[in-house]
């Protein structure tokens, strides 16, 4: 098992500009069954291999994607988004960076309407090792294996990774949720599937400073999750002068700072690492000499 | 992109919310003649983005021209919080009977916006957050929808008692989404919210910050930028395509993606050292980007030692070799000691091309900030 996506999962893949048609091919060689693509005016072509479609519309009635992962330019991309969702898609990877947020608030509402799961935007998609990928992550550093992996970033995220599996720890699926102010699930929705997910046996959240997403996690965790849970945040060397607004703080009473976060996990009874290295010694605490 | 009170007071005046009739001046003759304009006393205000002016000695009521002169000669050229007051702001003063909040911007948790609102106005509005939360009100606002007459009426009745008052709150409220909507800000804010003594309402404090995302909806608002020295280099990093921000250290870090570039500058410290700077490349690395990030770099005098950390993921560890190459062959400046950390993507092809020109590239990160620490202790003789 894994989580979100399998090597059954049909994607459809919507942007074939330059980005996204070299992705498309790196999903293919993946192994990844994409079905179809969407792109204006490239109906009627076959790129990859794959028959390319007008509209999402048309897509959906020739190939019944369940997926689709979005590589459409920012000005169009909230509206692509809801071309896939409207035409069926239940699960929507917006790789996309650069979209307004309140073109993203507005969407969430109606995804949520249609039941539409989304990852990301500014994502680079999930990865279940040797059954699927969607998006941009390099597929040659994932193993299969128990650890959920779920993270705000996109090398970082590569970094981690690359440490476990270098130490024999593989993954059941990785996900990269976006760094955008509003994203579609967020930790919490994640780590409600990995506690779901026999393959998956310890999960490793990634996160960083801005928002309370992971303090939100941390409250999830301490009340719903029995599996166990590493964390990981950066920027604890960021200058303070650079942050936002607090008015993000007002809203949750929270901070958004990076010692804020690592302070609200441990009292939730996660565990933090320093550096990446500490991860992989905290993953294997808790899941035995597997390597 | 945060704007200053004169240009976020400009901006709700389009939108109908009453302001002040002050004017921008950037010099002292300037403030006197705008005090001349305006019915004395006036408010001179320093136009910098940061909070806690009148703290810092920023604002300054002037009763004549004369006095608007010497506060203008006196706040021109402060630093506030790192920012040097180029502006000010010269609003005619008023009589204040009380002081609210009013602001909006989007909650993450609910990804949606919501207005905060506040009796408590004119203060520190994360101070009355932490110490006294049941003073702040929340209304979420559905996007789509808009904000809703009632619902602006139920927050205002909460603030002001009196209909006339909790009605022309209510307006500025909408009008206030309207300005949150029309321009795609992240956040707006009004504080205080003040109620004068003829019982007007009106907005004697603004704030805005633009959502950089929507940029490109709002074109003319780029001429709005008003960058301040640090932020120049910032912007000009970005327009190479680059994310960088200065900060004190003396370790230069070059890595690509955000949120490795930060566990860059975490194991730095970790390990004992300072970072010299934020700086992400990016997903791709051609050639010329890495020329610009390394000339950002040497640009910085405080840099003893340069860290380049690269994740080859979609970026190929190759191209980057053959960037700093060529960046290396290019910059005439004598360059601090240099240590990279490829890994990744052909980093046997990008290991190999370094070490044809005398390279030698590390693998692993800990090891990477570790050596760079070294080096900059000696002192950066390479």
């Amino acid at each position: 098992m894994s989580i979100l996506i399998d090597e059954n999962t049909r994607v459809m893949v919507q942007g074939l500009g330059r980005d996204g048609s070299f992705h498309a091919k790196q999903m293919k060689e993946y192994g990844t069954n994409i079905v179809a693509g969407v792109h204006p005016g490239k109906g009627g072509s076959i790129i990859h291999g794959f028959p390319v479609f007008n509209t999402a519309k048309d897509a959906a009635r020739e190939t019944d994607p369940e997926c689709s992962v979005i590589f459409v330019p920012a000005p169009f991309a909230a509206d692509a988004i809801l071309a896939a969702a409207n035409a069926g898609a239940a699960l929507v990877v917006a790789v996309t960076e650069g979209i307004p947020v309140l073109e993203m608030s507005k969407i969430v509402i109606e995804l949520n309407e249609l039941g539409t799961r989304l990852a990301g935007p500014n994502c680079p998609g999930l990865i279940s090792p040797a059954k699927s990928k969607i998006g941009i992550m390099p597929g040659g550093i994932f193993r299969k294996g128990p650890v959920g992996v779920v993270s705000r970033s996109g090398t970082l995220t590569y970094e981690v990774v690359n440490q476990l599996t270098l130490a024999g720890y593989g993954q059941s699926t990785a996900i990269g949720m976006g760094g955008d102010p509003v994203v579609g699930m967020k930790y919490d929705d994640y780590l409600e599937l990995f506690e779901d997910d026999k393959e998956t046996e310890l999960v490793v959240i990634v996160g960083e400073i801005g928002g309370t997403d992971e303090q939100d996690a941390a409250t999830f965790v301490k009340e719903r999750i029995s599996k166990p849970v590493v964390g990981y945040i950066v920027g604890r060397s960021a200058p303070p002068g650079k942050r936002m607004g607090h008015a993000g703080a007002i809203i949750s009473g929270a901070d958004s700072t990076a010692e804020a976060k690592v302070v609200f996990l441990r009292d939730k009874g996660i565990p933090v690492a320093d550096t990446v290295e500490q991860i992989v010694d905290l993953v294997g605490e808790r899941l035995g000499g597997r390597n | 992109m945060k704007l200053e009170e004169f240009q976020a007071k400009k901006l709700f005046g389009e939108y109908g919310i009453p302001v002040p009739d002050g004017i921008m001046v950037t010099t002292a003759e300037e403030a006197r003649s705008a005090a001349e304009k305006i019915e004395c006393p006036v408010v001179v205000k320093a136009q910098v983005q940061a909070g806690g002016r009148g703290k810092a000695g920023g604002v300054k009521l002037a009763g004549t021209p004369a006095e608007a002169y010497m506060a203008a000669e006196s706040i021109l050229g402060m630093d506030i919080k790192s920012f040097r007051v180029e502006r000010l702001l010269v609003d005619p003063a008023v009589s204040i009977a009380g002081e609210y909040y009013v602001g909006i911007t989007i909650d993450r948790r609910k990804k949606l916006p919501v207005m905060m609102a506040s009796a408590s106005g004119g203060v520190d509005i994360e101070k009355v957050a932490a110490e006294t939360p049941d003073q702040i009100f929340f209304q979420d606002i559905n996007p789509e929808r808009g904000l809703r007459s009632f619902e602006a009426r139920q927050i205002a009745f909460l603030l002001f008692p009196d209909k006339k008052k909790a009605l022309a709150a209510a307006s500025i409220m909408m009008k206030l989404w309207d300005c949150f909507h029309g321009v795609d800000a992240s956040l707006v804010e009004i504080n205080p919210l003040a109620e004068l003594e003829d019982g007007s309402i009106i907005a004697l404090d603004a704030k805005i910050v633009l959502d950089d995302n929507a940029m490109f909806k709002h074109p003319f608002m780029e001429e709005m930028r008003l960058p301040t020295p640090s932020e120049k280099k910032e912007l000009d990093a970005k327009s190479h395509g680059l994310s960088y921000v200065q900060l004190e250290g003396d370790i230069g870090c070059m890595v690509n993606g955000a949120g490795l570039a930060m566990a860059t500058m975490d194991i730095i410290k970790h390990l004992g050292g300072t970072p010299a700077n934020f700086l992400d490349i990016g997903g791709s690395s051609s050639p010329e980007k890495v020329i610009h990030a390394m000339e950002l770099l040497v640009s910085d005098s405080n840099v003893k030692a340069v860290f380049i950390n690269v994740f080859g993921g979609i970026t190929r560890c190759d191209d980057v070799a053959t960037g700093l190459v060529a960046a290396l062959q290019e910059i005439r400046t004598d360059i601090p000691p240099l240590v990279i950390r490829l890994t990744g993507t052909n980093e046997e092809e990008g290991i190999r091309i370094l070490s044809d020109f005398g390279i030698t590239a590390l693998k692993d990160m800990t090891e990477g900030a570790r050596e760079a620490i070294r080096l900059a202790g000696e002192g950066g003789c390479s």
